[in-house]
């Protein structure tokens, strides 16, 4: 603790923590060189005759030589109807093990139950996108966790894969469905959920992969999301998941009046930018008004007749019209939020499941966030620097997820916040974010219903925004005026004890989440 | 209108507060806060709420505050309505 070091966004850093080991300070967004070579797995052998199919989870902890100290690693296709980290962590207690990490893609509500195996010295540490619900308040309030949690975004998790930062002892996908030779896809079973993009990484690492399934096919299973030839066991279970909880809630455009305002004032500061023309690329993150910026620009495109070449990243209804209706040449997806987005990848060859390693990792000879066009992000917190904070609330508890939020940022010709000035009496744009997920120097502008800010490295964007008669001012004139309403917000209390290391996807470390007290 | 020396004001909605008070207790004001931005804003609620009741002349009773993120102005209102009615006055 001792031992600390300002990073390139003057973040006060830990340069060791025990049980983790030596940290890298964040010097900026592209000035991290990777060294070495890439982690390998032992070689393997199989023949004619190899039985992969196990009966039980138990019995396919047992044959990959489960024991204490391991690292199990899990996706979240699923979201909230996941059922595969509850079952098999449930049954390493059972069995005894301790000291376990779990390295999951991301952690929901449903995986309360992991907060007395936590308490039980069963699981010490938590590598993760983000986490949702009490297990992120447990961690940042209680600080039940031996270890910090380790937060990673899309991107970073397949470039701590690939560079052995995270060696992963046994992989477990949950297979919507699969044959008896390990074949998985995601399109079929009563949990079809599409693109299987974030296993990827973890099947090709891992030192061991466990298929687990309830929808077993004949062989082979096509299309092959997963190969064979990654895959160790394939367990059946009774259930893996519920599908109401793997289609996500926020994939309608929405209705409220003040999101649609700030997602058509965006549209308008991306068309001035002059980057909606023919063969342009786009994303949007998910939240309120990010998807509605997609409606507006449809518009435009469908007026004049601009035909885009991608839109990436989590997948919806809405942009499966939008291919359907040739507004877009192709759609890159690493997860469907929606049955409508499963189906259309499941039929349609022109919607591309792609890898997480493919969509975002900054460590690759090039991944889809560099071919990007136009950004649009959400914010829980953004600051006068622009860094944006997407993980912990303003009470400093841990509630969101990195996600791809700082590898498109990045990635992107343009990157845009959309926030409304508040979120009830909570001001979004403050002096200096709870946490950074995403650093300032790689976000262009914010828009809100009441003005833009553009980021001063980008003078010349703020020339056309101010071309296209939009509001323009400084960010500290929103925050002001954001200020002039609420109040000026106190400080949340926070003890020494760091809970939580946010890595960039680089693999240096940008910020640190402190313990929060009443 | 008759003084039942209780009063509540205000909702459960985003950005509003239920303001609920009692003047016939105590012989001190007693104000208890909850609310969904106490990290962030608790102090300034507490001294919102105080002035008014300053204002209006309240020097004891149980004051309860359920707020959901209201700005000061809302505050300000719940607080006022909830001690007219308190007092029976009319509003």
């Amino acid at each position: 603790m001792n031992n600390t070091v300002k990073n390139a966004i003057g973040r006060e850093i830990p340069l060791f923590i025990e049980g983790i080991g030596k940290l890298k300070a964040f010097q900026g967004a592209y000035n991290n060189m990777p060294e070495g070579l890439k982690h390998g797995t032992k070689l393997t052998r199989a023949f004619k005759g190899g039985e992969k199919c196990l009966w039980d989870l138990k019995d396919s902890l047992k044959k990959c030589g489960i024991k204490d100290g391991m690292t199990l690693s899990f996706h979240h296709h699923f979201r909230n109807g996941d059922f595969l980290v509850n079952q098999v962590i449930d049954e390493v207690a059972k069995m005894g093990i301790k000291d376990i990490t779990i390295f999951a893609s991301s952690l929901q509500g449903v995986h309360k139950p992991l907060i007395e195996h936590i308490k039980n010295g069963v699981v010490t540490g938590i590598e993760t996108s983000g986490i949702r619900g009490e297990l992120g308040e447990a961690i940042t309030k209680d600080h039940i966790l031996k270890k910090p949690v380790i937060i990673r975004s899309h991107g970073g998790r397949p470039r701590a894969i690939a560079a052995g930062d995270s060696k992963i002892d046994i992989a477990f996908l949950a297979a919507p469905a699969a044959d008896r030779y390990g074949n998985v896809n995601g399109v079929e079973g009563p949990t079809a959920c599409g693109s299987m993009g974030y296993a990827m990484a973890d099947a090709e690492y891992a030192e061991k992969v466990v298929v687990v399934t309830d929808y077993l096919v004949d062989y082979p299973a096509t299309p092959v999301s997963i190969p064979q030839t990654l895959v160790d066991y394939v367990v059946k279970v009774e259930k893996i998941g519920d599908p109401t909880g793997i289609v996500s809630g926020a994939t309608r455009i929405t209705k409220n009046p003040l999101e649609l305002m700030i997602a058509e004032e965006a549209s308008k500061a991306v068309i001035a930018s002059g980057l909606v023309k023919e063969g342009f690329s786009f994303q949007a993150g998910t939240g309120g008004p990010s998807l509605a910026v997609a409606h507006f620009l449809r518009k435009k495109m469908v007026q004049d007749g601009i035909k885009g070449s991608f839109a990436a990243g989590g997948t919806t209804g809405y942009l499966v019209d939008m291919l359907n209706e040739g507004l877009f040449k192709t759609l890159l997806d690493v997860q469907c939020f929606d049955l409508k987005a499963v189906e259309s990848i499941k039929t349609n060859p022109n919607h591309v499941e792609m890898s997480a390693d493919f969509y975002a990792n900054p460590h690759n000879k090039g991944c889809v966030a560099n071919q990007l066009d136009i950004m649009i992000l959400s914010a829980t917190e953004i600051d006068v620097d622009f860094n944006v904070n997407v993980i912990t609330g303003s009470n400093g508890v841990i509630m969101g997820a990195s996600g791809g939020h700082s590898d498109t940022a990045a990635g992107a010709k343009l990157s845009i916040v959309v926030a409304p000035l508040l979120r009830g009496r909570l001001p979004i744009i403050v002096d200096e974010v709870t946490t950074v997920i995403t650093p300032g120097e790689t976000i262009d502008a914010v828009v809100t219903e009441r003005g833009v800010a553009v980021n001063p490295a980008r003078k010349e964007l703020e020339d056309q925004f101010r071309a296209a008669g939009l509001n323009v001012m400084s960010i500290e004139e929103l925050k002001a005026m954001a200020e002039k309403l609420t109040g000026k917000p106190e400080r949340i209390n926070t003890s020494g004890e760091i809970v939580g290391l946010v890595e960039y996807r680089d693999g240096t470390i940008i910020d640190v989440i402190r313990r929060v007290v009443e | 209108m008759e003084n039942k020396g209780i009063g509540q004001a205000g909702s459960l909605e985003s950005n509003d507060l239920i303001v609920t008070v009692n003047l016939m207790v105590g012989e001190e004001l007693d104000i208890e806060l909850e609310s969904t931005v106490k990290e962030k804003f608790g102090k300034q609620i507490l001294r919102v709420v105080k002035e008014t009741l300053e204002e209006q002349e309240i020097t004891k009773g149980h004051i309860k505050i359920v707020d959901k993120g209201a700005l000061d102005f809302a505050v300000r209102a719940r607080v006022k309505t909830a001690v007219k009615r308190a007092q029976g006055r009319d509003i």
